[in-house]
């Protein structure tokens, strides 16, 4: 197993922290401040993102910050994998959501699950709408991309 | 000196100003919205918005047709806010105001009109502060001529470095553009200066005013530039809408930039010959409520003492400045001696969109990112600054409020 393949599967986000204890622990949240240090701290969860891997091809293009995405699809169970990494906390934060989301589900799953009702009910809407110019919407784009690239290889 | 200027700031009443813009006093996040984003765009007075609201219920028609009533109330409103534009500007003549979309739009226009003159090897002097909008269309045209852009090189704080400045200026050098005030640093570059230098060497001048005209009133024949270019938006008037002065030789000897209805004299398959000044360079129907409202928001400023929204603003950033040392690891980007109330700034380990996310939840806004001034960016090795930027209608409590928010911030992530 390479270093890299590595990464993906000690990759907590999806698998050890799921969706449920995220939304359970936003409903305990009750203002901003609380919530945006527990998006600081989920940031905090995402595996370190390996320096070969920072190359033109998986850099994502209209962020403010830098951001870095790869994948790695694991055949045999039909599971895909994904890492983000970014210079700016709260993007980080919002990217470990979005991984709880859909980090090591099949290809087909990943498709239908919905990410902008997922950031309605978290209340943080505003930050994937198409009117941000944080690159969450192109990091969704491009993860959906990748997904739809795989099953059509299937 | 001191004494007219503390006199002039108690004169000014904010609280009564801030009521001539209506969307100042509302609330963003469930907060008082601390509008710090001036630089981008400043808001309209209500005088602005009363002046476009009445010209499209009660005189609006196409302009220059003089077919009906309608259509000569137009026009005269229209060509009356270029005579409020000359005013603004003391230029010689209404002749040698263009209406343009924008800051940009101007910049174009004055790049595609002097690419004619330009030659092989000739040089086009700019700044390393400049926005995109004075860097990007100088470029396009060097593209096509094969003259070369040239940057001036700053110091550390932020200013010209005026040595630099003259080693560049020299025989190849056709054309001088250059920010009046940087939009990132708010540095106040001397252009009296800059001028007079290249203009002894028969250097054309181009001043990108943008970012000058929200805080002082530019002289064009003191100056003695051969272009100025400003945007509307930036100065409490609507957006859509800009200006480019320029002085009538220079505009007489350029071609036009658009083709269409308006610009021209004659048409026909033979032979189509141009429009007098100022038309000549205003192709289709114009943006006339945002003429309009152009000159309603400079007779909002005259209305004003702009002595004391000067002084107002010069306190605005001297209690910002002063509260820099209240949030550790805050560094300010420029730090001129002559600047507008404009604050970029870095904080150690915390990413500009960070910040900007996190003040936005208090209410607070300001820009973050590269200001398209990515070559500035790569000079203070920076992926971006955030940036409050000042108006007048900004209180001494909102200064405050920015930076409790900023402590704020660095609580959240300690």
């Amino acid at each position: 197993m390479t270093v890299q393949t590595r990464a993906f599967l000690d990759n907590p986000l999806g698998t050890e922290t799921t969706l449920k204890d995220v939304l359970d622990a936003f409903e305990f949240l009750d203002d901003w401040e609380e919530r945006y240090a527990y998006i600081i701290d989920l940031g905090k969860q995402l595996p370190p993102f390996p320096d070969e891997a920072r190359v033109e091809d998986n850099y994502v293009h209209g962020c403010q910050s830098q951001v870095w995405l790869i994948h790695h699809y694991d055949d045999a169970r039909d599971r895909l994998y994904l890492l983000i990494d970014s210079d700016a906390m709260i993007v980080r934060g919002l990217a470990a959501i979005i991984l709880v989301a859909l980090n090591g589900k099949s290809p087909r799953d990943l498709l239908t699950t919905d990410i902008d009702e997922l950031f309605e009910q978290l209340d943080l809407f505003r930050h994937i709408s198409p009117t941000r110019g944080n690159g969450l919407r192109a990091m969704v784009s491009r993860i959906r991309d990748i997904a739809a690239a795989q099953l059509e290889r299937d | 000196m001191s004494n007219l200027s503390e006199a002039s700031t108690a004169a000014l009443d904010v609280e009564a100003l801030r009521r001539d813009f209506p969307i100042l006093s509302q609330q963003v996040n469930g907060k008082p919205l601390v509008y710090l984003d001036n630089g981008a765009s400043a808001q309209k007075p209500v005088a602005v918005l009363d002046a476009m609201d009445r010209y499209y219920r009660e005189m609006h028609a196409n302009v220059h047709r003089g077919a009906h009533t309608l259509g000569d109330r137009a026009t005269a409103a229209f060509e009356g806010a270029r005579e409020t534009v000359r005013r603004f500007l003391n230029a010689a003549s209404t002749r040698e105001i263009i209406w343009t979309r924008g800051t940009t739009e101007a910049i174009n226009l004055v790049a595609n009109g002097l690419a004619p003159r330009l030659r092989e090897g000739d040089e086009i002097l700019v700044s390393r502060m400049e926005h995109h909008a004075n860097i990007v269309p100088w470029q396009m045209v060097a593209e096509r001529t094969g003259a070369r852009v040239v940057p001036i090189e700053l110091t550390a704080e932020g200013e010209l470095d005026m040595d630099a400045f003259r080693q560049r200026l020299g025989d190849r050098t056709r054309v001088l553009a250059i920010a009046h005030v940087s939009n990132v640093l708010g540095t106040i570059n001397p252009v009296a200066e800059l001028i007079a230098e290249a203009r002894a060497l028969g250097v054309v001048t181009v001043i990108d005013g943008a970012q000058a005209v929200p805080h002082f009133r530019p002289d064009v024949q003191a100056l003695d530039c051969d272009f100025y270019a400003f945007s509307s938006h930036k100065m409490f008037g609507p957006t859509g809408i800009g200006v480019l002065y320029g002085k009538e030789a220079l505009l007489e000897a350029m071609p036009p930039y658009q083709g269409g209805g308006e610009m021209i004299e004659r048409v026909s398959f033979e032979r189509t010959t141009w429009n007098q000044l100022p038309y000549k360079f205003e192709a289709g129907t114009p943006a006339i409520a945002e003429a309009v409202g152009l000159g309603a928001a400079i007779d909002y400023l005259d209305r004003l003492d702009r002595t004391a929204l000067a002084a107002a603003e010069d306190a605005l950033l001297a209690r910002a400045n002063a509260l820099v040392d209240t949030v550790p690891g805050m560094e300010i980007i420029g730090t001129a001696r002559r600047k507008v109330p404009v604050l970029s700034f870095k904080i150690a380990g915390l990413h500009p969109s960070d910040i900007g996310t996190l003040l936005d939840q208090q209410g607070i806004a300001i820009r973050t990112g590269h200001h398209c001034a990515m070559p500035l960016m790569d000079f203070y090795a920076v992926p971006g600054t955030a940036r409050a930027s000042f108006a007048f209608y900004n209180t001494l409590d909102e200064v405050e409020q920015l930076f409790a928010g900023l402590r704020k911030i660095q609580r959240l992530f300690a």
